[in-house]
């Protein structure tokens, strides 16, 4: 039975068996490295696999929240939000990109130069994340779009909101807003979770110093997406919030009037209560169109606002800095009285100039003021009466009166275009010029020329400070029912006039901060501004208010720009046949009733000569308007006062 | 020693059926039913065209393998070469009058179903070099005259099915008849050689590979060289595994595949899909399972007495074997994607149905374990 072959059958058997035997080996092997891979993948990285699967999964929409409106002490808004239609797309839910545009051309008014950037942009991001091809289209644009939508793949037309502006006369103030730049994102944390695009942040004045609050919470929508990008379902939407309303101290109706009495000068104006330092006005001439920065600025408009010498762009009120000239006299006549140096009464004898230091210093009237006191040198704003007194007084004792008043620093909270100024000492001369302080400075500081720089603004509020009896405010803007102190504490002594508590006593009661030591020299400053407004040889007498009710009292100042020559003065060179650049500023401040002061304005003219014949009539009528709607604005508060 | 050749050719029906290895049966026909699951789950939990075909085939190839099963195993022997000349024939048939499809001409239409000859090759070539080796001594069987054909009958499918082109399935065909050749006997030195010759001839090779090809093997390589193009099957696949985590994201759930950023879920990433829905033990189950039909393949191949059977089951069994840890290794980032299917749980048809014919053979190794062939 046992063929020859069936030995070798079964050797054959055998090694057959013997390396199947190995194969298992290798098999096992084999196994328990996929086994390894599976522990690897499942148990030690599940965590990163499950978020890389939901990332693949989720997808998120960011929603642009509304920006909060800014209204005016009346709550009229002076930033609003309108709707504006906008065209999104989606590149990858877009078959064909460049046939797209060719298409969006013929319905929209898109220039090539868009759509070099558009083509930039979807390169860079993601395919499913919408750009905006145009973020402001006019209703007709967008009806069109509307009709042809079923040929426009991937385009979406939204109805959105963006800022706008009902009117440009607060264009400063309230700053503009504008898209987001790449330096925004690395500057300002705030904007870190908070950036969709296309969203507009606050860029300067108050849109910018509330741009945290006012911006709100962004919104998302969250959703499951297939791999093609397509959107499934919807997992989670969250609305986001509408950014904070503020309420502003100022007062649209005198805005607007201010910025039409003084739209072809370079010119600031601010008005401010004197009692609580809410400011009424503030505006500053040449204005710009706010609404021109929100949906991308035209370059010809931008480059119209750069060259205009007349520098549109600044808020002269806050950012400009200026002599404060003849304006400073009043504290340096408060300095002096305050610091003993002269009496009320005291005279000197001004002839036109005097020489001093081997210096001639001029009086503006050539042919002298004769003998004058501390009230004429005011009234007719004498500088060698002023030469003697801060002579006498020395700058170191003037600038510590003038930084009392608010001069020298910053005095809103949060613009960064405020700028600070100078005032002058000998310390400060030292530090930033490195030279010691000549007396012949003094004189030029006495009446507010040389190192001083000064805002109008800081102005307002040094005049503001003097009218409430020389009580320290603080400016500002944003409306607070509280913090009325001051007419609490004048309303009480009216209303105690017996009260036996000793003035200290009461103005700590409250909490006030008196920035003088004998009110009576207040008084004498007040008074002698009364006659600079309203008797005849005062500066700014021919712009007085006969009626009661308006009756103010103010200083006039003017600026130099550049030193009269001995020849100019000889010739009596007017400011007008100077070229425009060389003519001095006109400077006025004042505070308005007398008799019961309630604001304190300033007016700023650049360039505008003597401040008696340009800023004065200017400070005039702004004056009338804001008394005309005291009453109004009293209204408001007492209706305020009680809700409160 | 030997039982009387009558004993064995006079089985009873009785005594036939119950000689079937049923742990392999059942295995096969659990894993079926998972694969049907599974198939369930790419459609999106719906009884749709893939599910419904899936299940068809698999209950009719099912079928076709417990009825090859009680075929003679002399009659398996007797045609081995006639059924390789016919896979032969059919592989040719596609050169000439195939299906194309994007981009690889693979399939006959065969009116019924598109039919890939390729799949079958696989176990063909297992079967005729079975055959082969069973004939020749051991004397002979390291003599160069003897290895001519065995060579012959291995590259020539190859290239046929590398030209299709199908460079994954050539592989797996080589793969499965190497074994046989290697388990034979046939020296090592021989497979070295012919390694070294292959290596040095991959230069030339590669130049003739499809640009996808290339670029496939470079991202296998580094997957994360192009995320969004050749490498975003292999990270997408990766994801999928690893989300699923210990226990899975449950039947229904699998939300790589549910979204469509799972690849080719029906056939190479079915176990993708299956690993994210049921995790770390549903792939561990699989892999069992398939652990046992090897074992059981195996097995038989232990008990059959023929060198013959031996040498097919064994081929076979190492065969299965390879399908399975080259898709495995594949979706799990360890291999270049070949495009392998995963014997049973994958959808197609010359695929499954390949794979019931060599199990049909294996069992009748089993049934007529002490019958010789010759």
């Amino acid at each position: 039975m046992l063929s020859p072959s069936s030995g070798n059958t079964v050797i054959k058997s055998k090694l057959i068996g013997r390396r199947m035997f190995l194969l298992t080996a290798a098999k096992a092997i084999v196994t328990f490295g996929i086994i390894g891979r599976l522990v690897s993948l499942q148990i030690n990285e599940r965590t990163k696999y499950k978020t890389l699967s939901d990332k693949n999964r989720f997808r998120e929409w960011k929603l642009a929240p509304e920006r909060g409106v800014i209204r005016d002490f009346f709550d009229k808004e002076i930033a609003s939000n309108q709707q504006v239609y906008q065209v999104h797309l989606i590149p990858e839910n877009s078959k064909d990109i460049e046939k797209l545009f060719v298409r969006l051309k013929t319905i929209l008014n898109i220039t090539e130069k868009r759509l070099f950037y558009l083509r930039r942009v979807i390169a860079k991001q993601k395919p499913w994340e919408p750009i905006i091809v145009s973020d402001n289209i006019t209703w007709s644009e967008f009806s069109r779009l509307n009709l042809f939508l079923h040929e426009l793949e991937g385009v979406k037309p939204i109805v959105s909101v963006a800022r706008m502006y009902p009117d440009n006369s607060s264009a400063h103030i309230l700053g503009y807003v504008s898209q987001v730049s790449a330096k925004d994102l690395q500057t300002k944390k705030y904007l870190k979770d908070l950036h969709v695009p296309g969203m507009s942040i606050g860029k300067t004045g108050l849109e910018r110093k509330l741009d945290e609050e006012i911006i709100g919470k962004i919104g998302f929508q969250r959703y499951e997406v297939n791999a093609y990008g397509k959107r499934i379902k919807q997992i989670l939407i969250n609305e986001g919030q509408a950014g904070k309303s503020f309420k502003t101290t100022l007062d649209f109706e005198v805005q607007k009037f201010t910025s039409e009495l003084i739209k072809d000068k370079a010119a600031a104006v601010c008005v401010m209560d004197v009692y609580n330092g809410d400011i009424v006005s503030l505006v500053s001439s040449p204005t710009f169109e706010p609404n021109e920065f929100v949906h991308g600025l035209d370059k010809n408009y931008w480059n119209s606002l750069i060259k205009n010498e007349m520098k549109p762009l600044t808020n002269k009120a806050i950012a400009g800095l200026y002599p404060p000239g003849s304006t400073i006299k009043t504290l340096v006549a408060l300095s002096a009285l305050e610091n003993g140096v002269i009496k009320p009464l005291d005279t000197f004898k001004c002839e036109g100039k005097i020489e001093l230091y081997g210096e001639k210093f001029h009086c503006w009237e050539k042919d002298g003021h004769g003998i004058v006191n501390l009230r004429k040198g005011i009234q007719r704003s004498c500088d060698v009466y002023f030469y003697e007194v801060a002579r006498k007084l020395g700058v170191d004792r003037l600038s510590e009166t003038a930084k009392k008043f608010g001069l020298g620093k910053k005095v809103l909270d949060g613009f960064i275009e405020e700028r600070a100024g100078v005032v002058p000492n000998t310390k400060w001369k030292k530090k930033f010029i490195g030279q010691n302080w000549y007396l012949g400075e003094t004189l030029h500081s006495g009446i507010g020329q040389g190192y001083f720089q000064s805002t109008p603004l800081q102005l307002c509020l040094m005049t503001a400070q003097i009218a409430n009896g020389g009580f320290e405010i603080k400016p500002r803007i944003i409306f607070d029912k509280k913090n009325n102190n001051l007419r609490d504490f004048i309303k009480y002594k009216n209303e105690n006039p017996n009260d036996p508590l000793p003035t200290d006593l009461l103005v700590s009661n409250f909490e006030l901060k008196p920035l003088f030591k004998n009110q009576e020299h207040i008084n004498l400053i007040k008074d002698a501004m009364f006659s600079s407004s309203n008797e005849p040889g005062g500066t700014s007498y021919r712009h007085r208010w006969e009626n009661k009710k308006f009756t103010f009292a103010g200083k006039t100042g003017s600026s130099q720009i550049k030193k009269f020559t001995e020849a100019q003065r000889e010739a009596e060179v007017k400011q007008e046949s100077l070229p425009y650049k060389d003519r001095d500023h006109a400077l006025f401040v004042a505070y308005a009733p007398h008799s019961d002061p309630k604001y304190a304005i300033s007016v700023l003219v650049e360039h505008g000569g003597s401040g008696g014949k340009t800023a004065a009539p200017i400070a005039k009528k702004v004056i009338k308007k804001v008394l005309e709607r005291h009453e109004l604005r009293e209204r408001i508060d007492s209706l305020l006062g009680e809700q409160v | 020693m030997f039982r009387p050749r009558s004993i064995q050719s006079s089985l009873s029906i009785k005594d036939k059926i119950l000689s079937i290895d049923y742990i392999l049966v059942i295995s096969v026909f659990i894993l079926g039913l998972t694969s049907i699951l599974a198939m369930y789950s790419t459609d999106g939990g719906e009884l749709k065209y893939h599910t419904q075909s899936h299940i068809l085939r698999f209950f009719v190839f099912f079928g076709m393998f417990l009825t090859l099963s009680f075929i003679q195993i002399r009659f398996w022997h007797s045609q081995s070469y006639l059924i390789y000349i016919l896979f032969f024939i059919l592989l040719l048939g596609v050169k000439y009058f195939g299906l194309t499809s994007s981009g690889s001409k693979r399939w006959l239409d065969l009116y019924f179903m598109n039919l890939q000859p390729s799949e079958l090759m696989k176990v063909g070539l297992i079967l005729f070099l079975a055959k082969y080796y069973h004939r020749t001594s051991i004397e002979n069987l390291n003599r160069i005259r003897y290895l001519f054909l065995p060579i012959v009958v291995l590259i020539a499918p190859i290239i046929l099915v590398a030209t299709q082109p199908d460079l994954g399935t050539a592989l797996l065909i080589a793969a499965g008849g190497l074994t046989v050749a290697w388990l034979a006997g046939v020296r090592v030195k021989f497979f070295a050689i012919s390694g070294l010759a292959f290596l040095a001839l991959l230069p030339i090779a590669i130049s003739f590979l499809k640009p996808y090809q290339k670029s496939r093997i470079l991202t296998f390589l580094n997957p994360e060289r192009d995320p969004l193009g050749a490498g975003y099957q292999i990270i997408q696949s990766k994801i999928a595994i690893g989300s699923g985590g210990l226990f899975g994201k449950g039947f229904l759930q699998g939300s790589q595949s549910y979204l469509d950023y799972l690849p080719e879920k029906h056939t190479d990433f079915i176990f993708t899909l299956f690993s994210e829905e049921f995790g770390f033990f549903g792939s561990l189950f699989i892999l069992f399972l398939y652990a046992i039909i090897v074992w059981r393949i195996i097995k038989i191949g232990n008990v059959t007495r023929s060198n013959f059977g031996k040498l097919f089951c064994y081929g076979f069994g190492t065969a299965f074997f390879i399908y399975v840890v080259v898709n495995m290794m594949m979706v799990l980032g360890l291999l270049p994607i070949v495009g392998s299917p995963l014997p049973i749980m994958s959808y197609g048809g010359s695929s499954m149905m390949a794979i019931m014919f060599g199990l049909g053979i294996a069992m009748s190794c089993r049934v007529y374990k002490d019958t010789p062939v010759n």
